[in-house]
């Protein structure tokens, strides 16, 4: 492990980054569905959640996204190759 | 009473600070102490415009009425924000490659430049956003009702009219203040930015302040709050699912079309890294925004008398419980929420409409672009000022016309699906070549005729713009067009029926338009630049011009982007092209850069206009397209090896041009000159010689006679060394032999005596000179004497050359960093450009004879300002000769 040539050392971070901005994507295709679930909970019944239920599970996908969203600007910056996000 | 009148001193005193806030940060952006304003926590909390009173006061009416359905305003753009890599990431490179000023401005460059539809984005938006500042002037005059009287919160008062005119008039002025301060090419406004950040924080912390004291102070915890919230009329999950899927979809779309979001999204972005930062905790700001609002809703059921308006209860409760100083933190909180709304609409609304409106107006009237006369800049801040004003108004009209009673949240809802129309336009731009602007012209005029018919005119009531037959029948009877019930589907939610509608035959027709029609080579071009964004983002767009039109450009520059902006990025341009001096080639390259420039003063689709008019025109050239046609890396890499080489001998070649030039002129004044010196030495020799043959072999002359001989001889021989004290000088300094005499001094007195002593023995004194005392105030560490030197040899060549029937002088100071530039601008006719190249060379006279001298005194000047760290440069474009002394600020003084 110590003797990882550079090239190789290169291309095996930005094959990282590339899989980091795939997960960046599907972030809000993840949240999209994850606040789509309230679709298919039944409404107005008595069979329907409490709406303290409801808060929760909203609010904690929220929570959710927001952390990982912050997980993963920190993952980016960190392999942000010097350069890039310069001006335009 | 007394309440009231706390309320209205807070507010002042409120006021007073976020004016002092922003007039800090524009000192501190002034002295380029930026980097503080320029974080990504402050862009978070900029972008926090999107939760205007709408959110702080209405939020918790919406949720009274429909439950959790609030929070689809606050999802959608979290996923936005969080998808940032897909849209947000390209708007904000686009933005930034292209020097967008506005979402008009962005649409309008995307389709070929087009004015036409700057002009329909301008109107639709103003449309679009009016109402909502009327529903912010609404909740003021609301929130200080609550005030003035509890008992009677729905009341309204005489004064409301006034109290909204008063919040109308005092947020103009603020825009306008920090709005138009100057015409800042990247469009960035401190003062601004840094007002609403803090209005931001304030917001926030009122509603959670509210939400805490509401959730422990009075739900009694956590725990039981929750159950309250079970056991109130909102207990149980209550959603028409295709309202939750479209609204949500509708304030994503809102969320990126919305003006005042584009502008602190894309316009005002620093950093594209900025947006990394806020993609999550600008999510996070909106959760903890929404978080109380179900709290405070149901407790201020539970609690507030029956009829109440849930709109208020933020405010309401707190004050019901006695909470006075609570109840005014979550005045100041929707204060805050209101005003920063008006003021960044306001502010991008009054871009848009400056721009694509009012300048192309003015522009028509006085007879084209780029010839006319005076300063442009003070016309386009004359007009952001009067369109901000005529912004404010407008809400303030609508407000009074519309009586201020519907609900909050059904005016915000409405103008979020008019500005929504602009979604398949923006998204279609970016992100598809084949969009076309008759496509786009089309979608967005079919999407708002659908919005107005369907969701607009219903919304002021049946019978008030739309007739009961219509609603229930169909316009002419047609059943199919009912403005509820398209093709006769029945049954669904307005909104959700009018979203529908108007954005996917917004989307058909567009797309479908685009299909059918060809676009010009500028649209297919620009639909490259924008698709194609992060693969080249400044491929040249090919202006074709030649030499002669530099100086018509600098001219035009100089009137919009102000002289000395101008004529550094000229000075700039010239160098990177391997000249000197200010005045560049109009390579496609340089007329690209000086495209974006003035496109961030005056709008992109003026800025191409203007250029057209000097240089004839854009042409799109085979090459061009090809260029960005071909897009494997081969051939890219390739052509652009090619390119640098062809400019790298493009550059060589014109240095060479320009030596070789120079070097066959100076061989011929050299030529001159050994004449013209014999010439000026012999002429007094020979008078000098017959006239003491004369006193010598003459005996009978008169005492008169001698007199006049003798004194003859002398002022020929004083002639004679003068002209050999100028070659010395010049030798000596030319050697570098010269010591200097370092002194500290005030610049104005070297003025005053250069003045002094160039216009005396003028005796005629017709040169007027013109000098800006108040500016001349810089210390200066030099050899006095010898700048004083530079500046009486340019004053008294203007006494002597400049031909204005009443010849005036102009000397302007101007200061920079570290150095200070003096011009000395006449109002003669000026040098021609081939004289320009010559005239600091030894021994070069421009006017033949005139003045008699031996044309070494810019010359002097150029090697002492040399000597002494400066330059003295020709600046040409000024409309007479004008001179630029350039020396660096003594230390001390900076």
């Amino acid at each position: 492990m110590t003797e990882r040539r550079s090239p190789l050392f290169l291309e095996r971070q930005s094959y990282r980054r590339r899989r980091l901005t795939d997960l960046t994507r599907m972030l809000p295709v993840i949240g999209a569905l994850l606040w789509s679930v309230p679709l298919l909970w039944p409404s107005g019944g008595d069979n329907s959640p409490r709406s303290s239920v409801a808060i929760v599970y909203l609010f904690g996908v929220w929570l959710g996204m927001v952390l990982l969203g912050a997980l993963m600007a920190w993952l980016l910056k960190r392999a942000d190759p010097p350069g890039p996000g310069r001006d335009g | 009473m007394a309440t009231l009148n706390i309320l209205v001193a807070v507010c002042l005193i409120y006021v007073a600070f976020l004016f002092a806030i922003a007039f800090a940060a524009e000192r501190a952006a002034n002295h380029g102490h930026v980097k503080w304003l320029h974080s990504p926590a402050i862009y978070t909390l900029s972008l926090s415009i999107y939760c205007t009173a709408w959110t702080f006061y209405g939020a918790v009416g919406y949720a009274a009425r429909s439950g959790l359905e609030y929070l689809t305003i606050y999802i959608g753009p979290s996923l936005v924000m969080i998808g940032w890599w897909w849209i947000l990431r390209k708007l904000v490179r686009i933005g930034r490659s292209q020097r967008v000023t506005s979402i008009a401005d962005l649409i309008s460059s995307r389709y070929g430049k087009s004015n036409l539809l700057a002009v329909g984005v301008t109107i639709l938006a103003v449309i679009g956003t009016t109402p909502y500042i009327a529903l912010q002037l609404q909740s003021v005059t609301l929130s200080f009702a609550v005030f003035s009287a509890p008992e009677d919160p729905s009341g309204l008062l005489p004064y409301n009219d006034s109290t909204a005119l008063l919040v109308a008039m005092g947020l103009a002025l603020f825009t306008i203040i920090f709005g138009t301060r100057n015409l800042d090419v990247n469009e960035r406004h401190h003062g601004v930015v840094i007002a609403i950040s803090v209005e931001a924080i304030v917001k926030l912390f009122a509603l959670t302040a509210v939400g805490a004291f509401v959730v422990w102070g009075v739900g009694g915890g956590l725990a039981e709050t929750l159950q309250r919230i079970d056991a109130s009329e909102m207990g149980r999950w209550q959603m028409r699912g295709d309202r939750w899927a479209a609204l949500i979809f509708l304030s994503a779309a809102a969320f990126l079309c919305l003006p005042r979001m584009f502008q602190v999204m894309v316009v005002e972005n620093d950093h594209e890294s900025h947006l990394r930062t806020a993609s999550w905790a600008f999510p996070a700001y909106l959760m903890v925004m929404s978080l109380f609002v179900v709290p405070i809703a149901v407790l201020g059921l539970d609690l507030l008398p029956k009829g109440a308006n849930p709109d208020l209860f933020v405010l309401t409760l707190p004050l019901a419980t006695g909470n006075d100083g609570l109840a005014m933190l979550s005045f100041l909180g929707g204060f805050s929420s209101a005003t920063s709304m008006v003021i960044v609409a306001a502010l991008a609304l009054s871009t848009m409409v400056s721009n694509h409106i009012v300048m192309p107006i003015w522009l028509t009237l006085t007879g084209g672009g780029a010839k006319m006369s005076g300063d442009v800049r003070h016309v386009v801040i004359l007009s952001r000022r009067l369109s901000i004003g005529g912004v404010v108004l407008l809400g303030y009209l609508y407000f009074r016309l519309s009586g201020g009673g519907s609900a909050l949240a059904a005016i915000g809802l409405i103008s979020f699906a008019g500005v929504a129309q602009f979604l398949p336009v923006l998204l279609g731009g970016i992100f598809w070549r084949g969009a076309t602007r008759s496509g786009a012209f089309a979608g967005l005029s079919v999407g708002f005729l659908v919005w107005a018919y369907a969701l607009l005119l219903p919304s002021f009531g049946t019978g008030t713009l739309i007739s009961e037959s219509v609603m229930l029948n169909g316009p002419m009877g047609l059943s199919w067009l009912r403005p509820q019930a398209f093709f006769g589907i029945e049954g669904m939610d307005p909104l959700v029926h009018a979203v529908l509608w108007s954005i996917s035959l917004n989307a058909l027709v567009f797309f479908l338009a685009s299909l059918v029609d060809f676009p010009s080579p500028l649209e297919r071009l620009q639909g490259a630049q924008f698709v194609n964004v992060f693969e080249h983002s400044s491929r040249p767009q090919s202006w074709s011009g030649n030499m002669a039109q530099s100086e018509d450009l600098m001219i035009m520059a100089q009137r919009i982007l102000g002289g000395q902006e101008a004529q550094s990025l000229f000075e700039a341009e010239a160098q990177r092209q391997g000249m000197t001096g200010y005045l560049p080639v109009p390579s496609p390259d340089f007329l690209q850069v000086l495209e974006r420039a003035l496109s961030g003063s005056v709008g992109g689709a003026t800025a191409h206009a203007m250029i057209g008019q000097i240089v004839g025109g854009a042409s799109v050239s085979v090459e061009d397209l090809m260029a960005v046609a071909d897009e494997t890396a081969q051939m890219m890499e390739y052509s652009s090896k090619l390119e640098a080489k062809s400019e790298e001998q493009a550059r060589t070649a014109r240095q060479l041009h320009q030596v070789n030039e120079k070097l066959t002129q100076i061989s011929v004044q050299k030529d001159a000159f050994l004449g013209q010196v014999s010439h000026e030495l012999r002429t007094p020799m020979t008078s000098i010689r017959a006239f003491s043959e004369i006193l010598r072999d003459s005996d009978r002359l008169s005492a008169a006679e001698k007199v006049k001989y003798s004194s003859i001889i002398h002022d020929e021989a004083v002639r004679l060394t003068r002209l050999l004290d100028d070659l010395l000088d010049l030798s000596v300094l030319e050697s570098g032999q010269v010591n200097l005499n370092i002194q500290t001094g005030r610049l104005s007195e070297v003025l005053e005596h250069s003045v002094a002593a160039a216009l005396t023995g003028a005796g005629d004194g017709k040169l007027v000179v013109r000098r800006q005392k108040g500016r001349e105030a810089v210390t200066l560490c030099t050899d006095l004497d010898r700048l004083s030197q530079v500046f009486i040899n340019l004053i008294s060549n203007a006494r002597k050359y400049c031909d204005a029937e009443a010849p005036e002088l102009e000397i302007s100071v101007i200061r920079n960093q570290d150095r200070v530039v003096v011009d000395f601008t006449d109002n003669g006719s000026g040098i021609s450009e081939q004289d320009q190249a010559v005239i600091f060379e030894k021994f070069a006279r421009v006017s033949e004879m005139k003045a008699g001298g031996a044309g070494l005194g810019l010359a002097i000047c150029r090697e002492i300002m040399a000597r002494l760290d400066g330059s003295v440069t020709y600046l040409p474009g000024q409309g007479g000769t004008a001179f630029r002394v350039s020396l660096p600020v003594s230390l001390a003084d900076a």
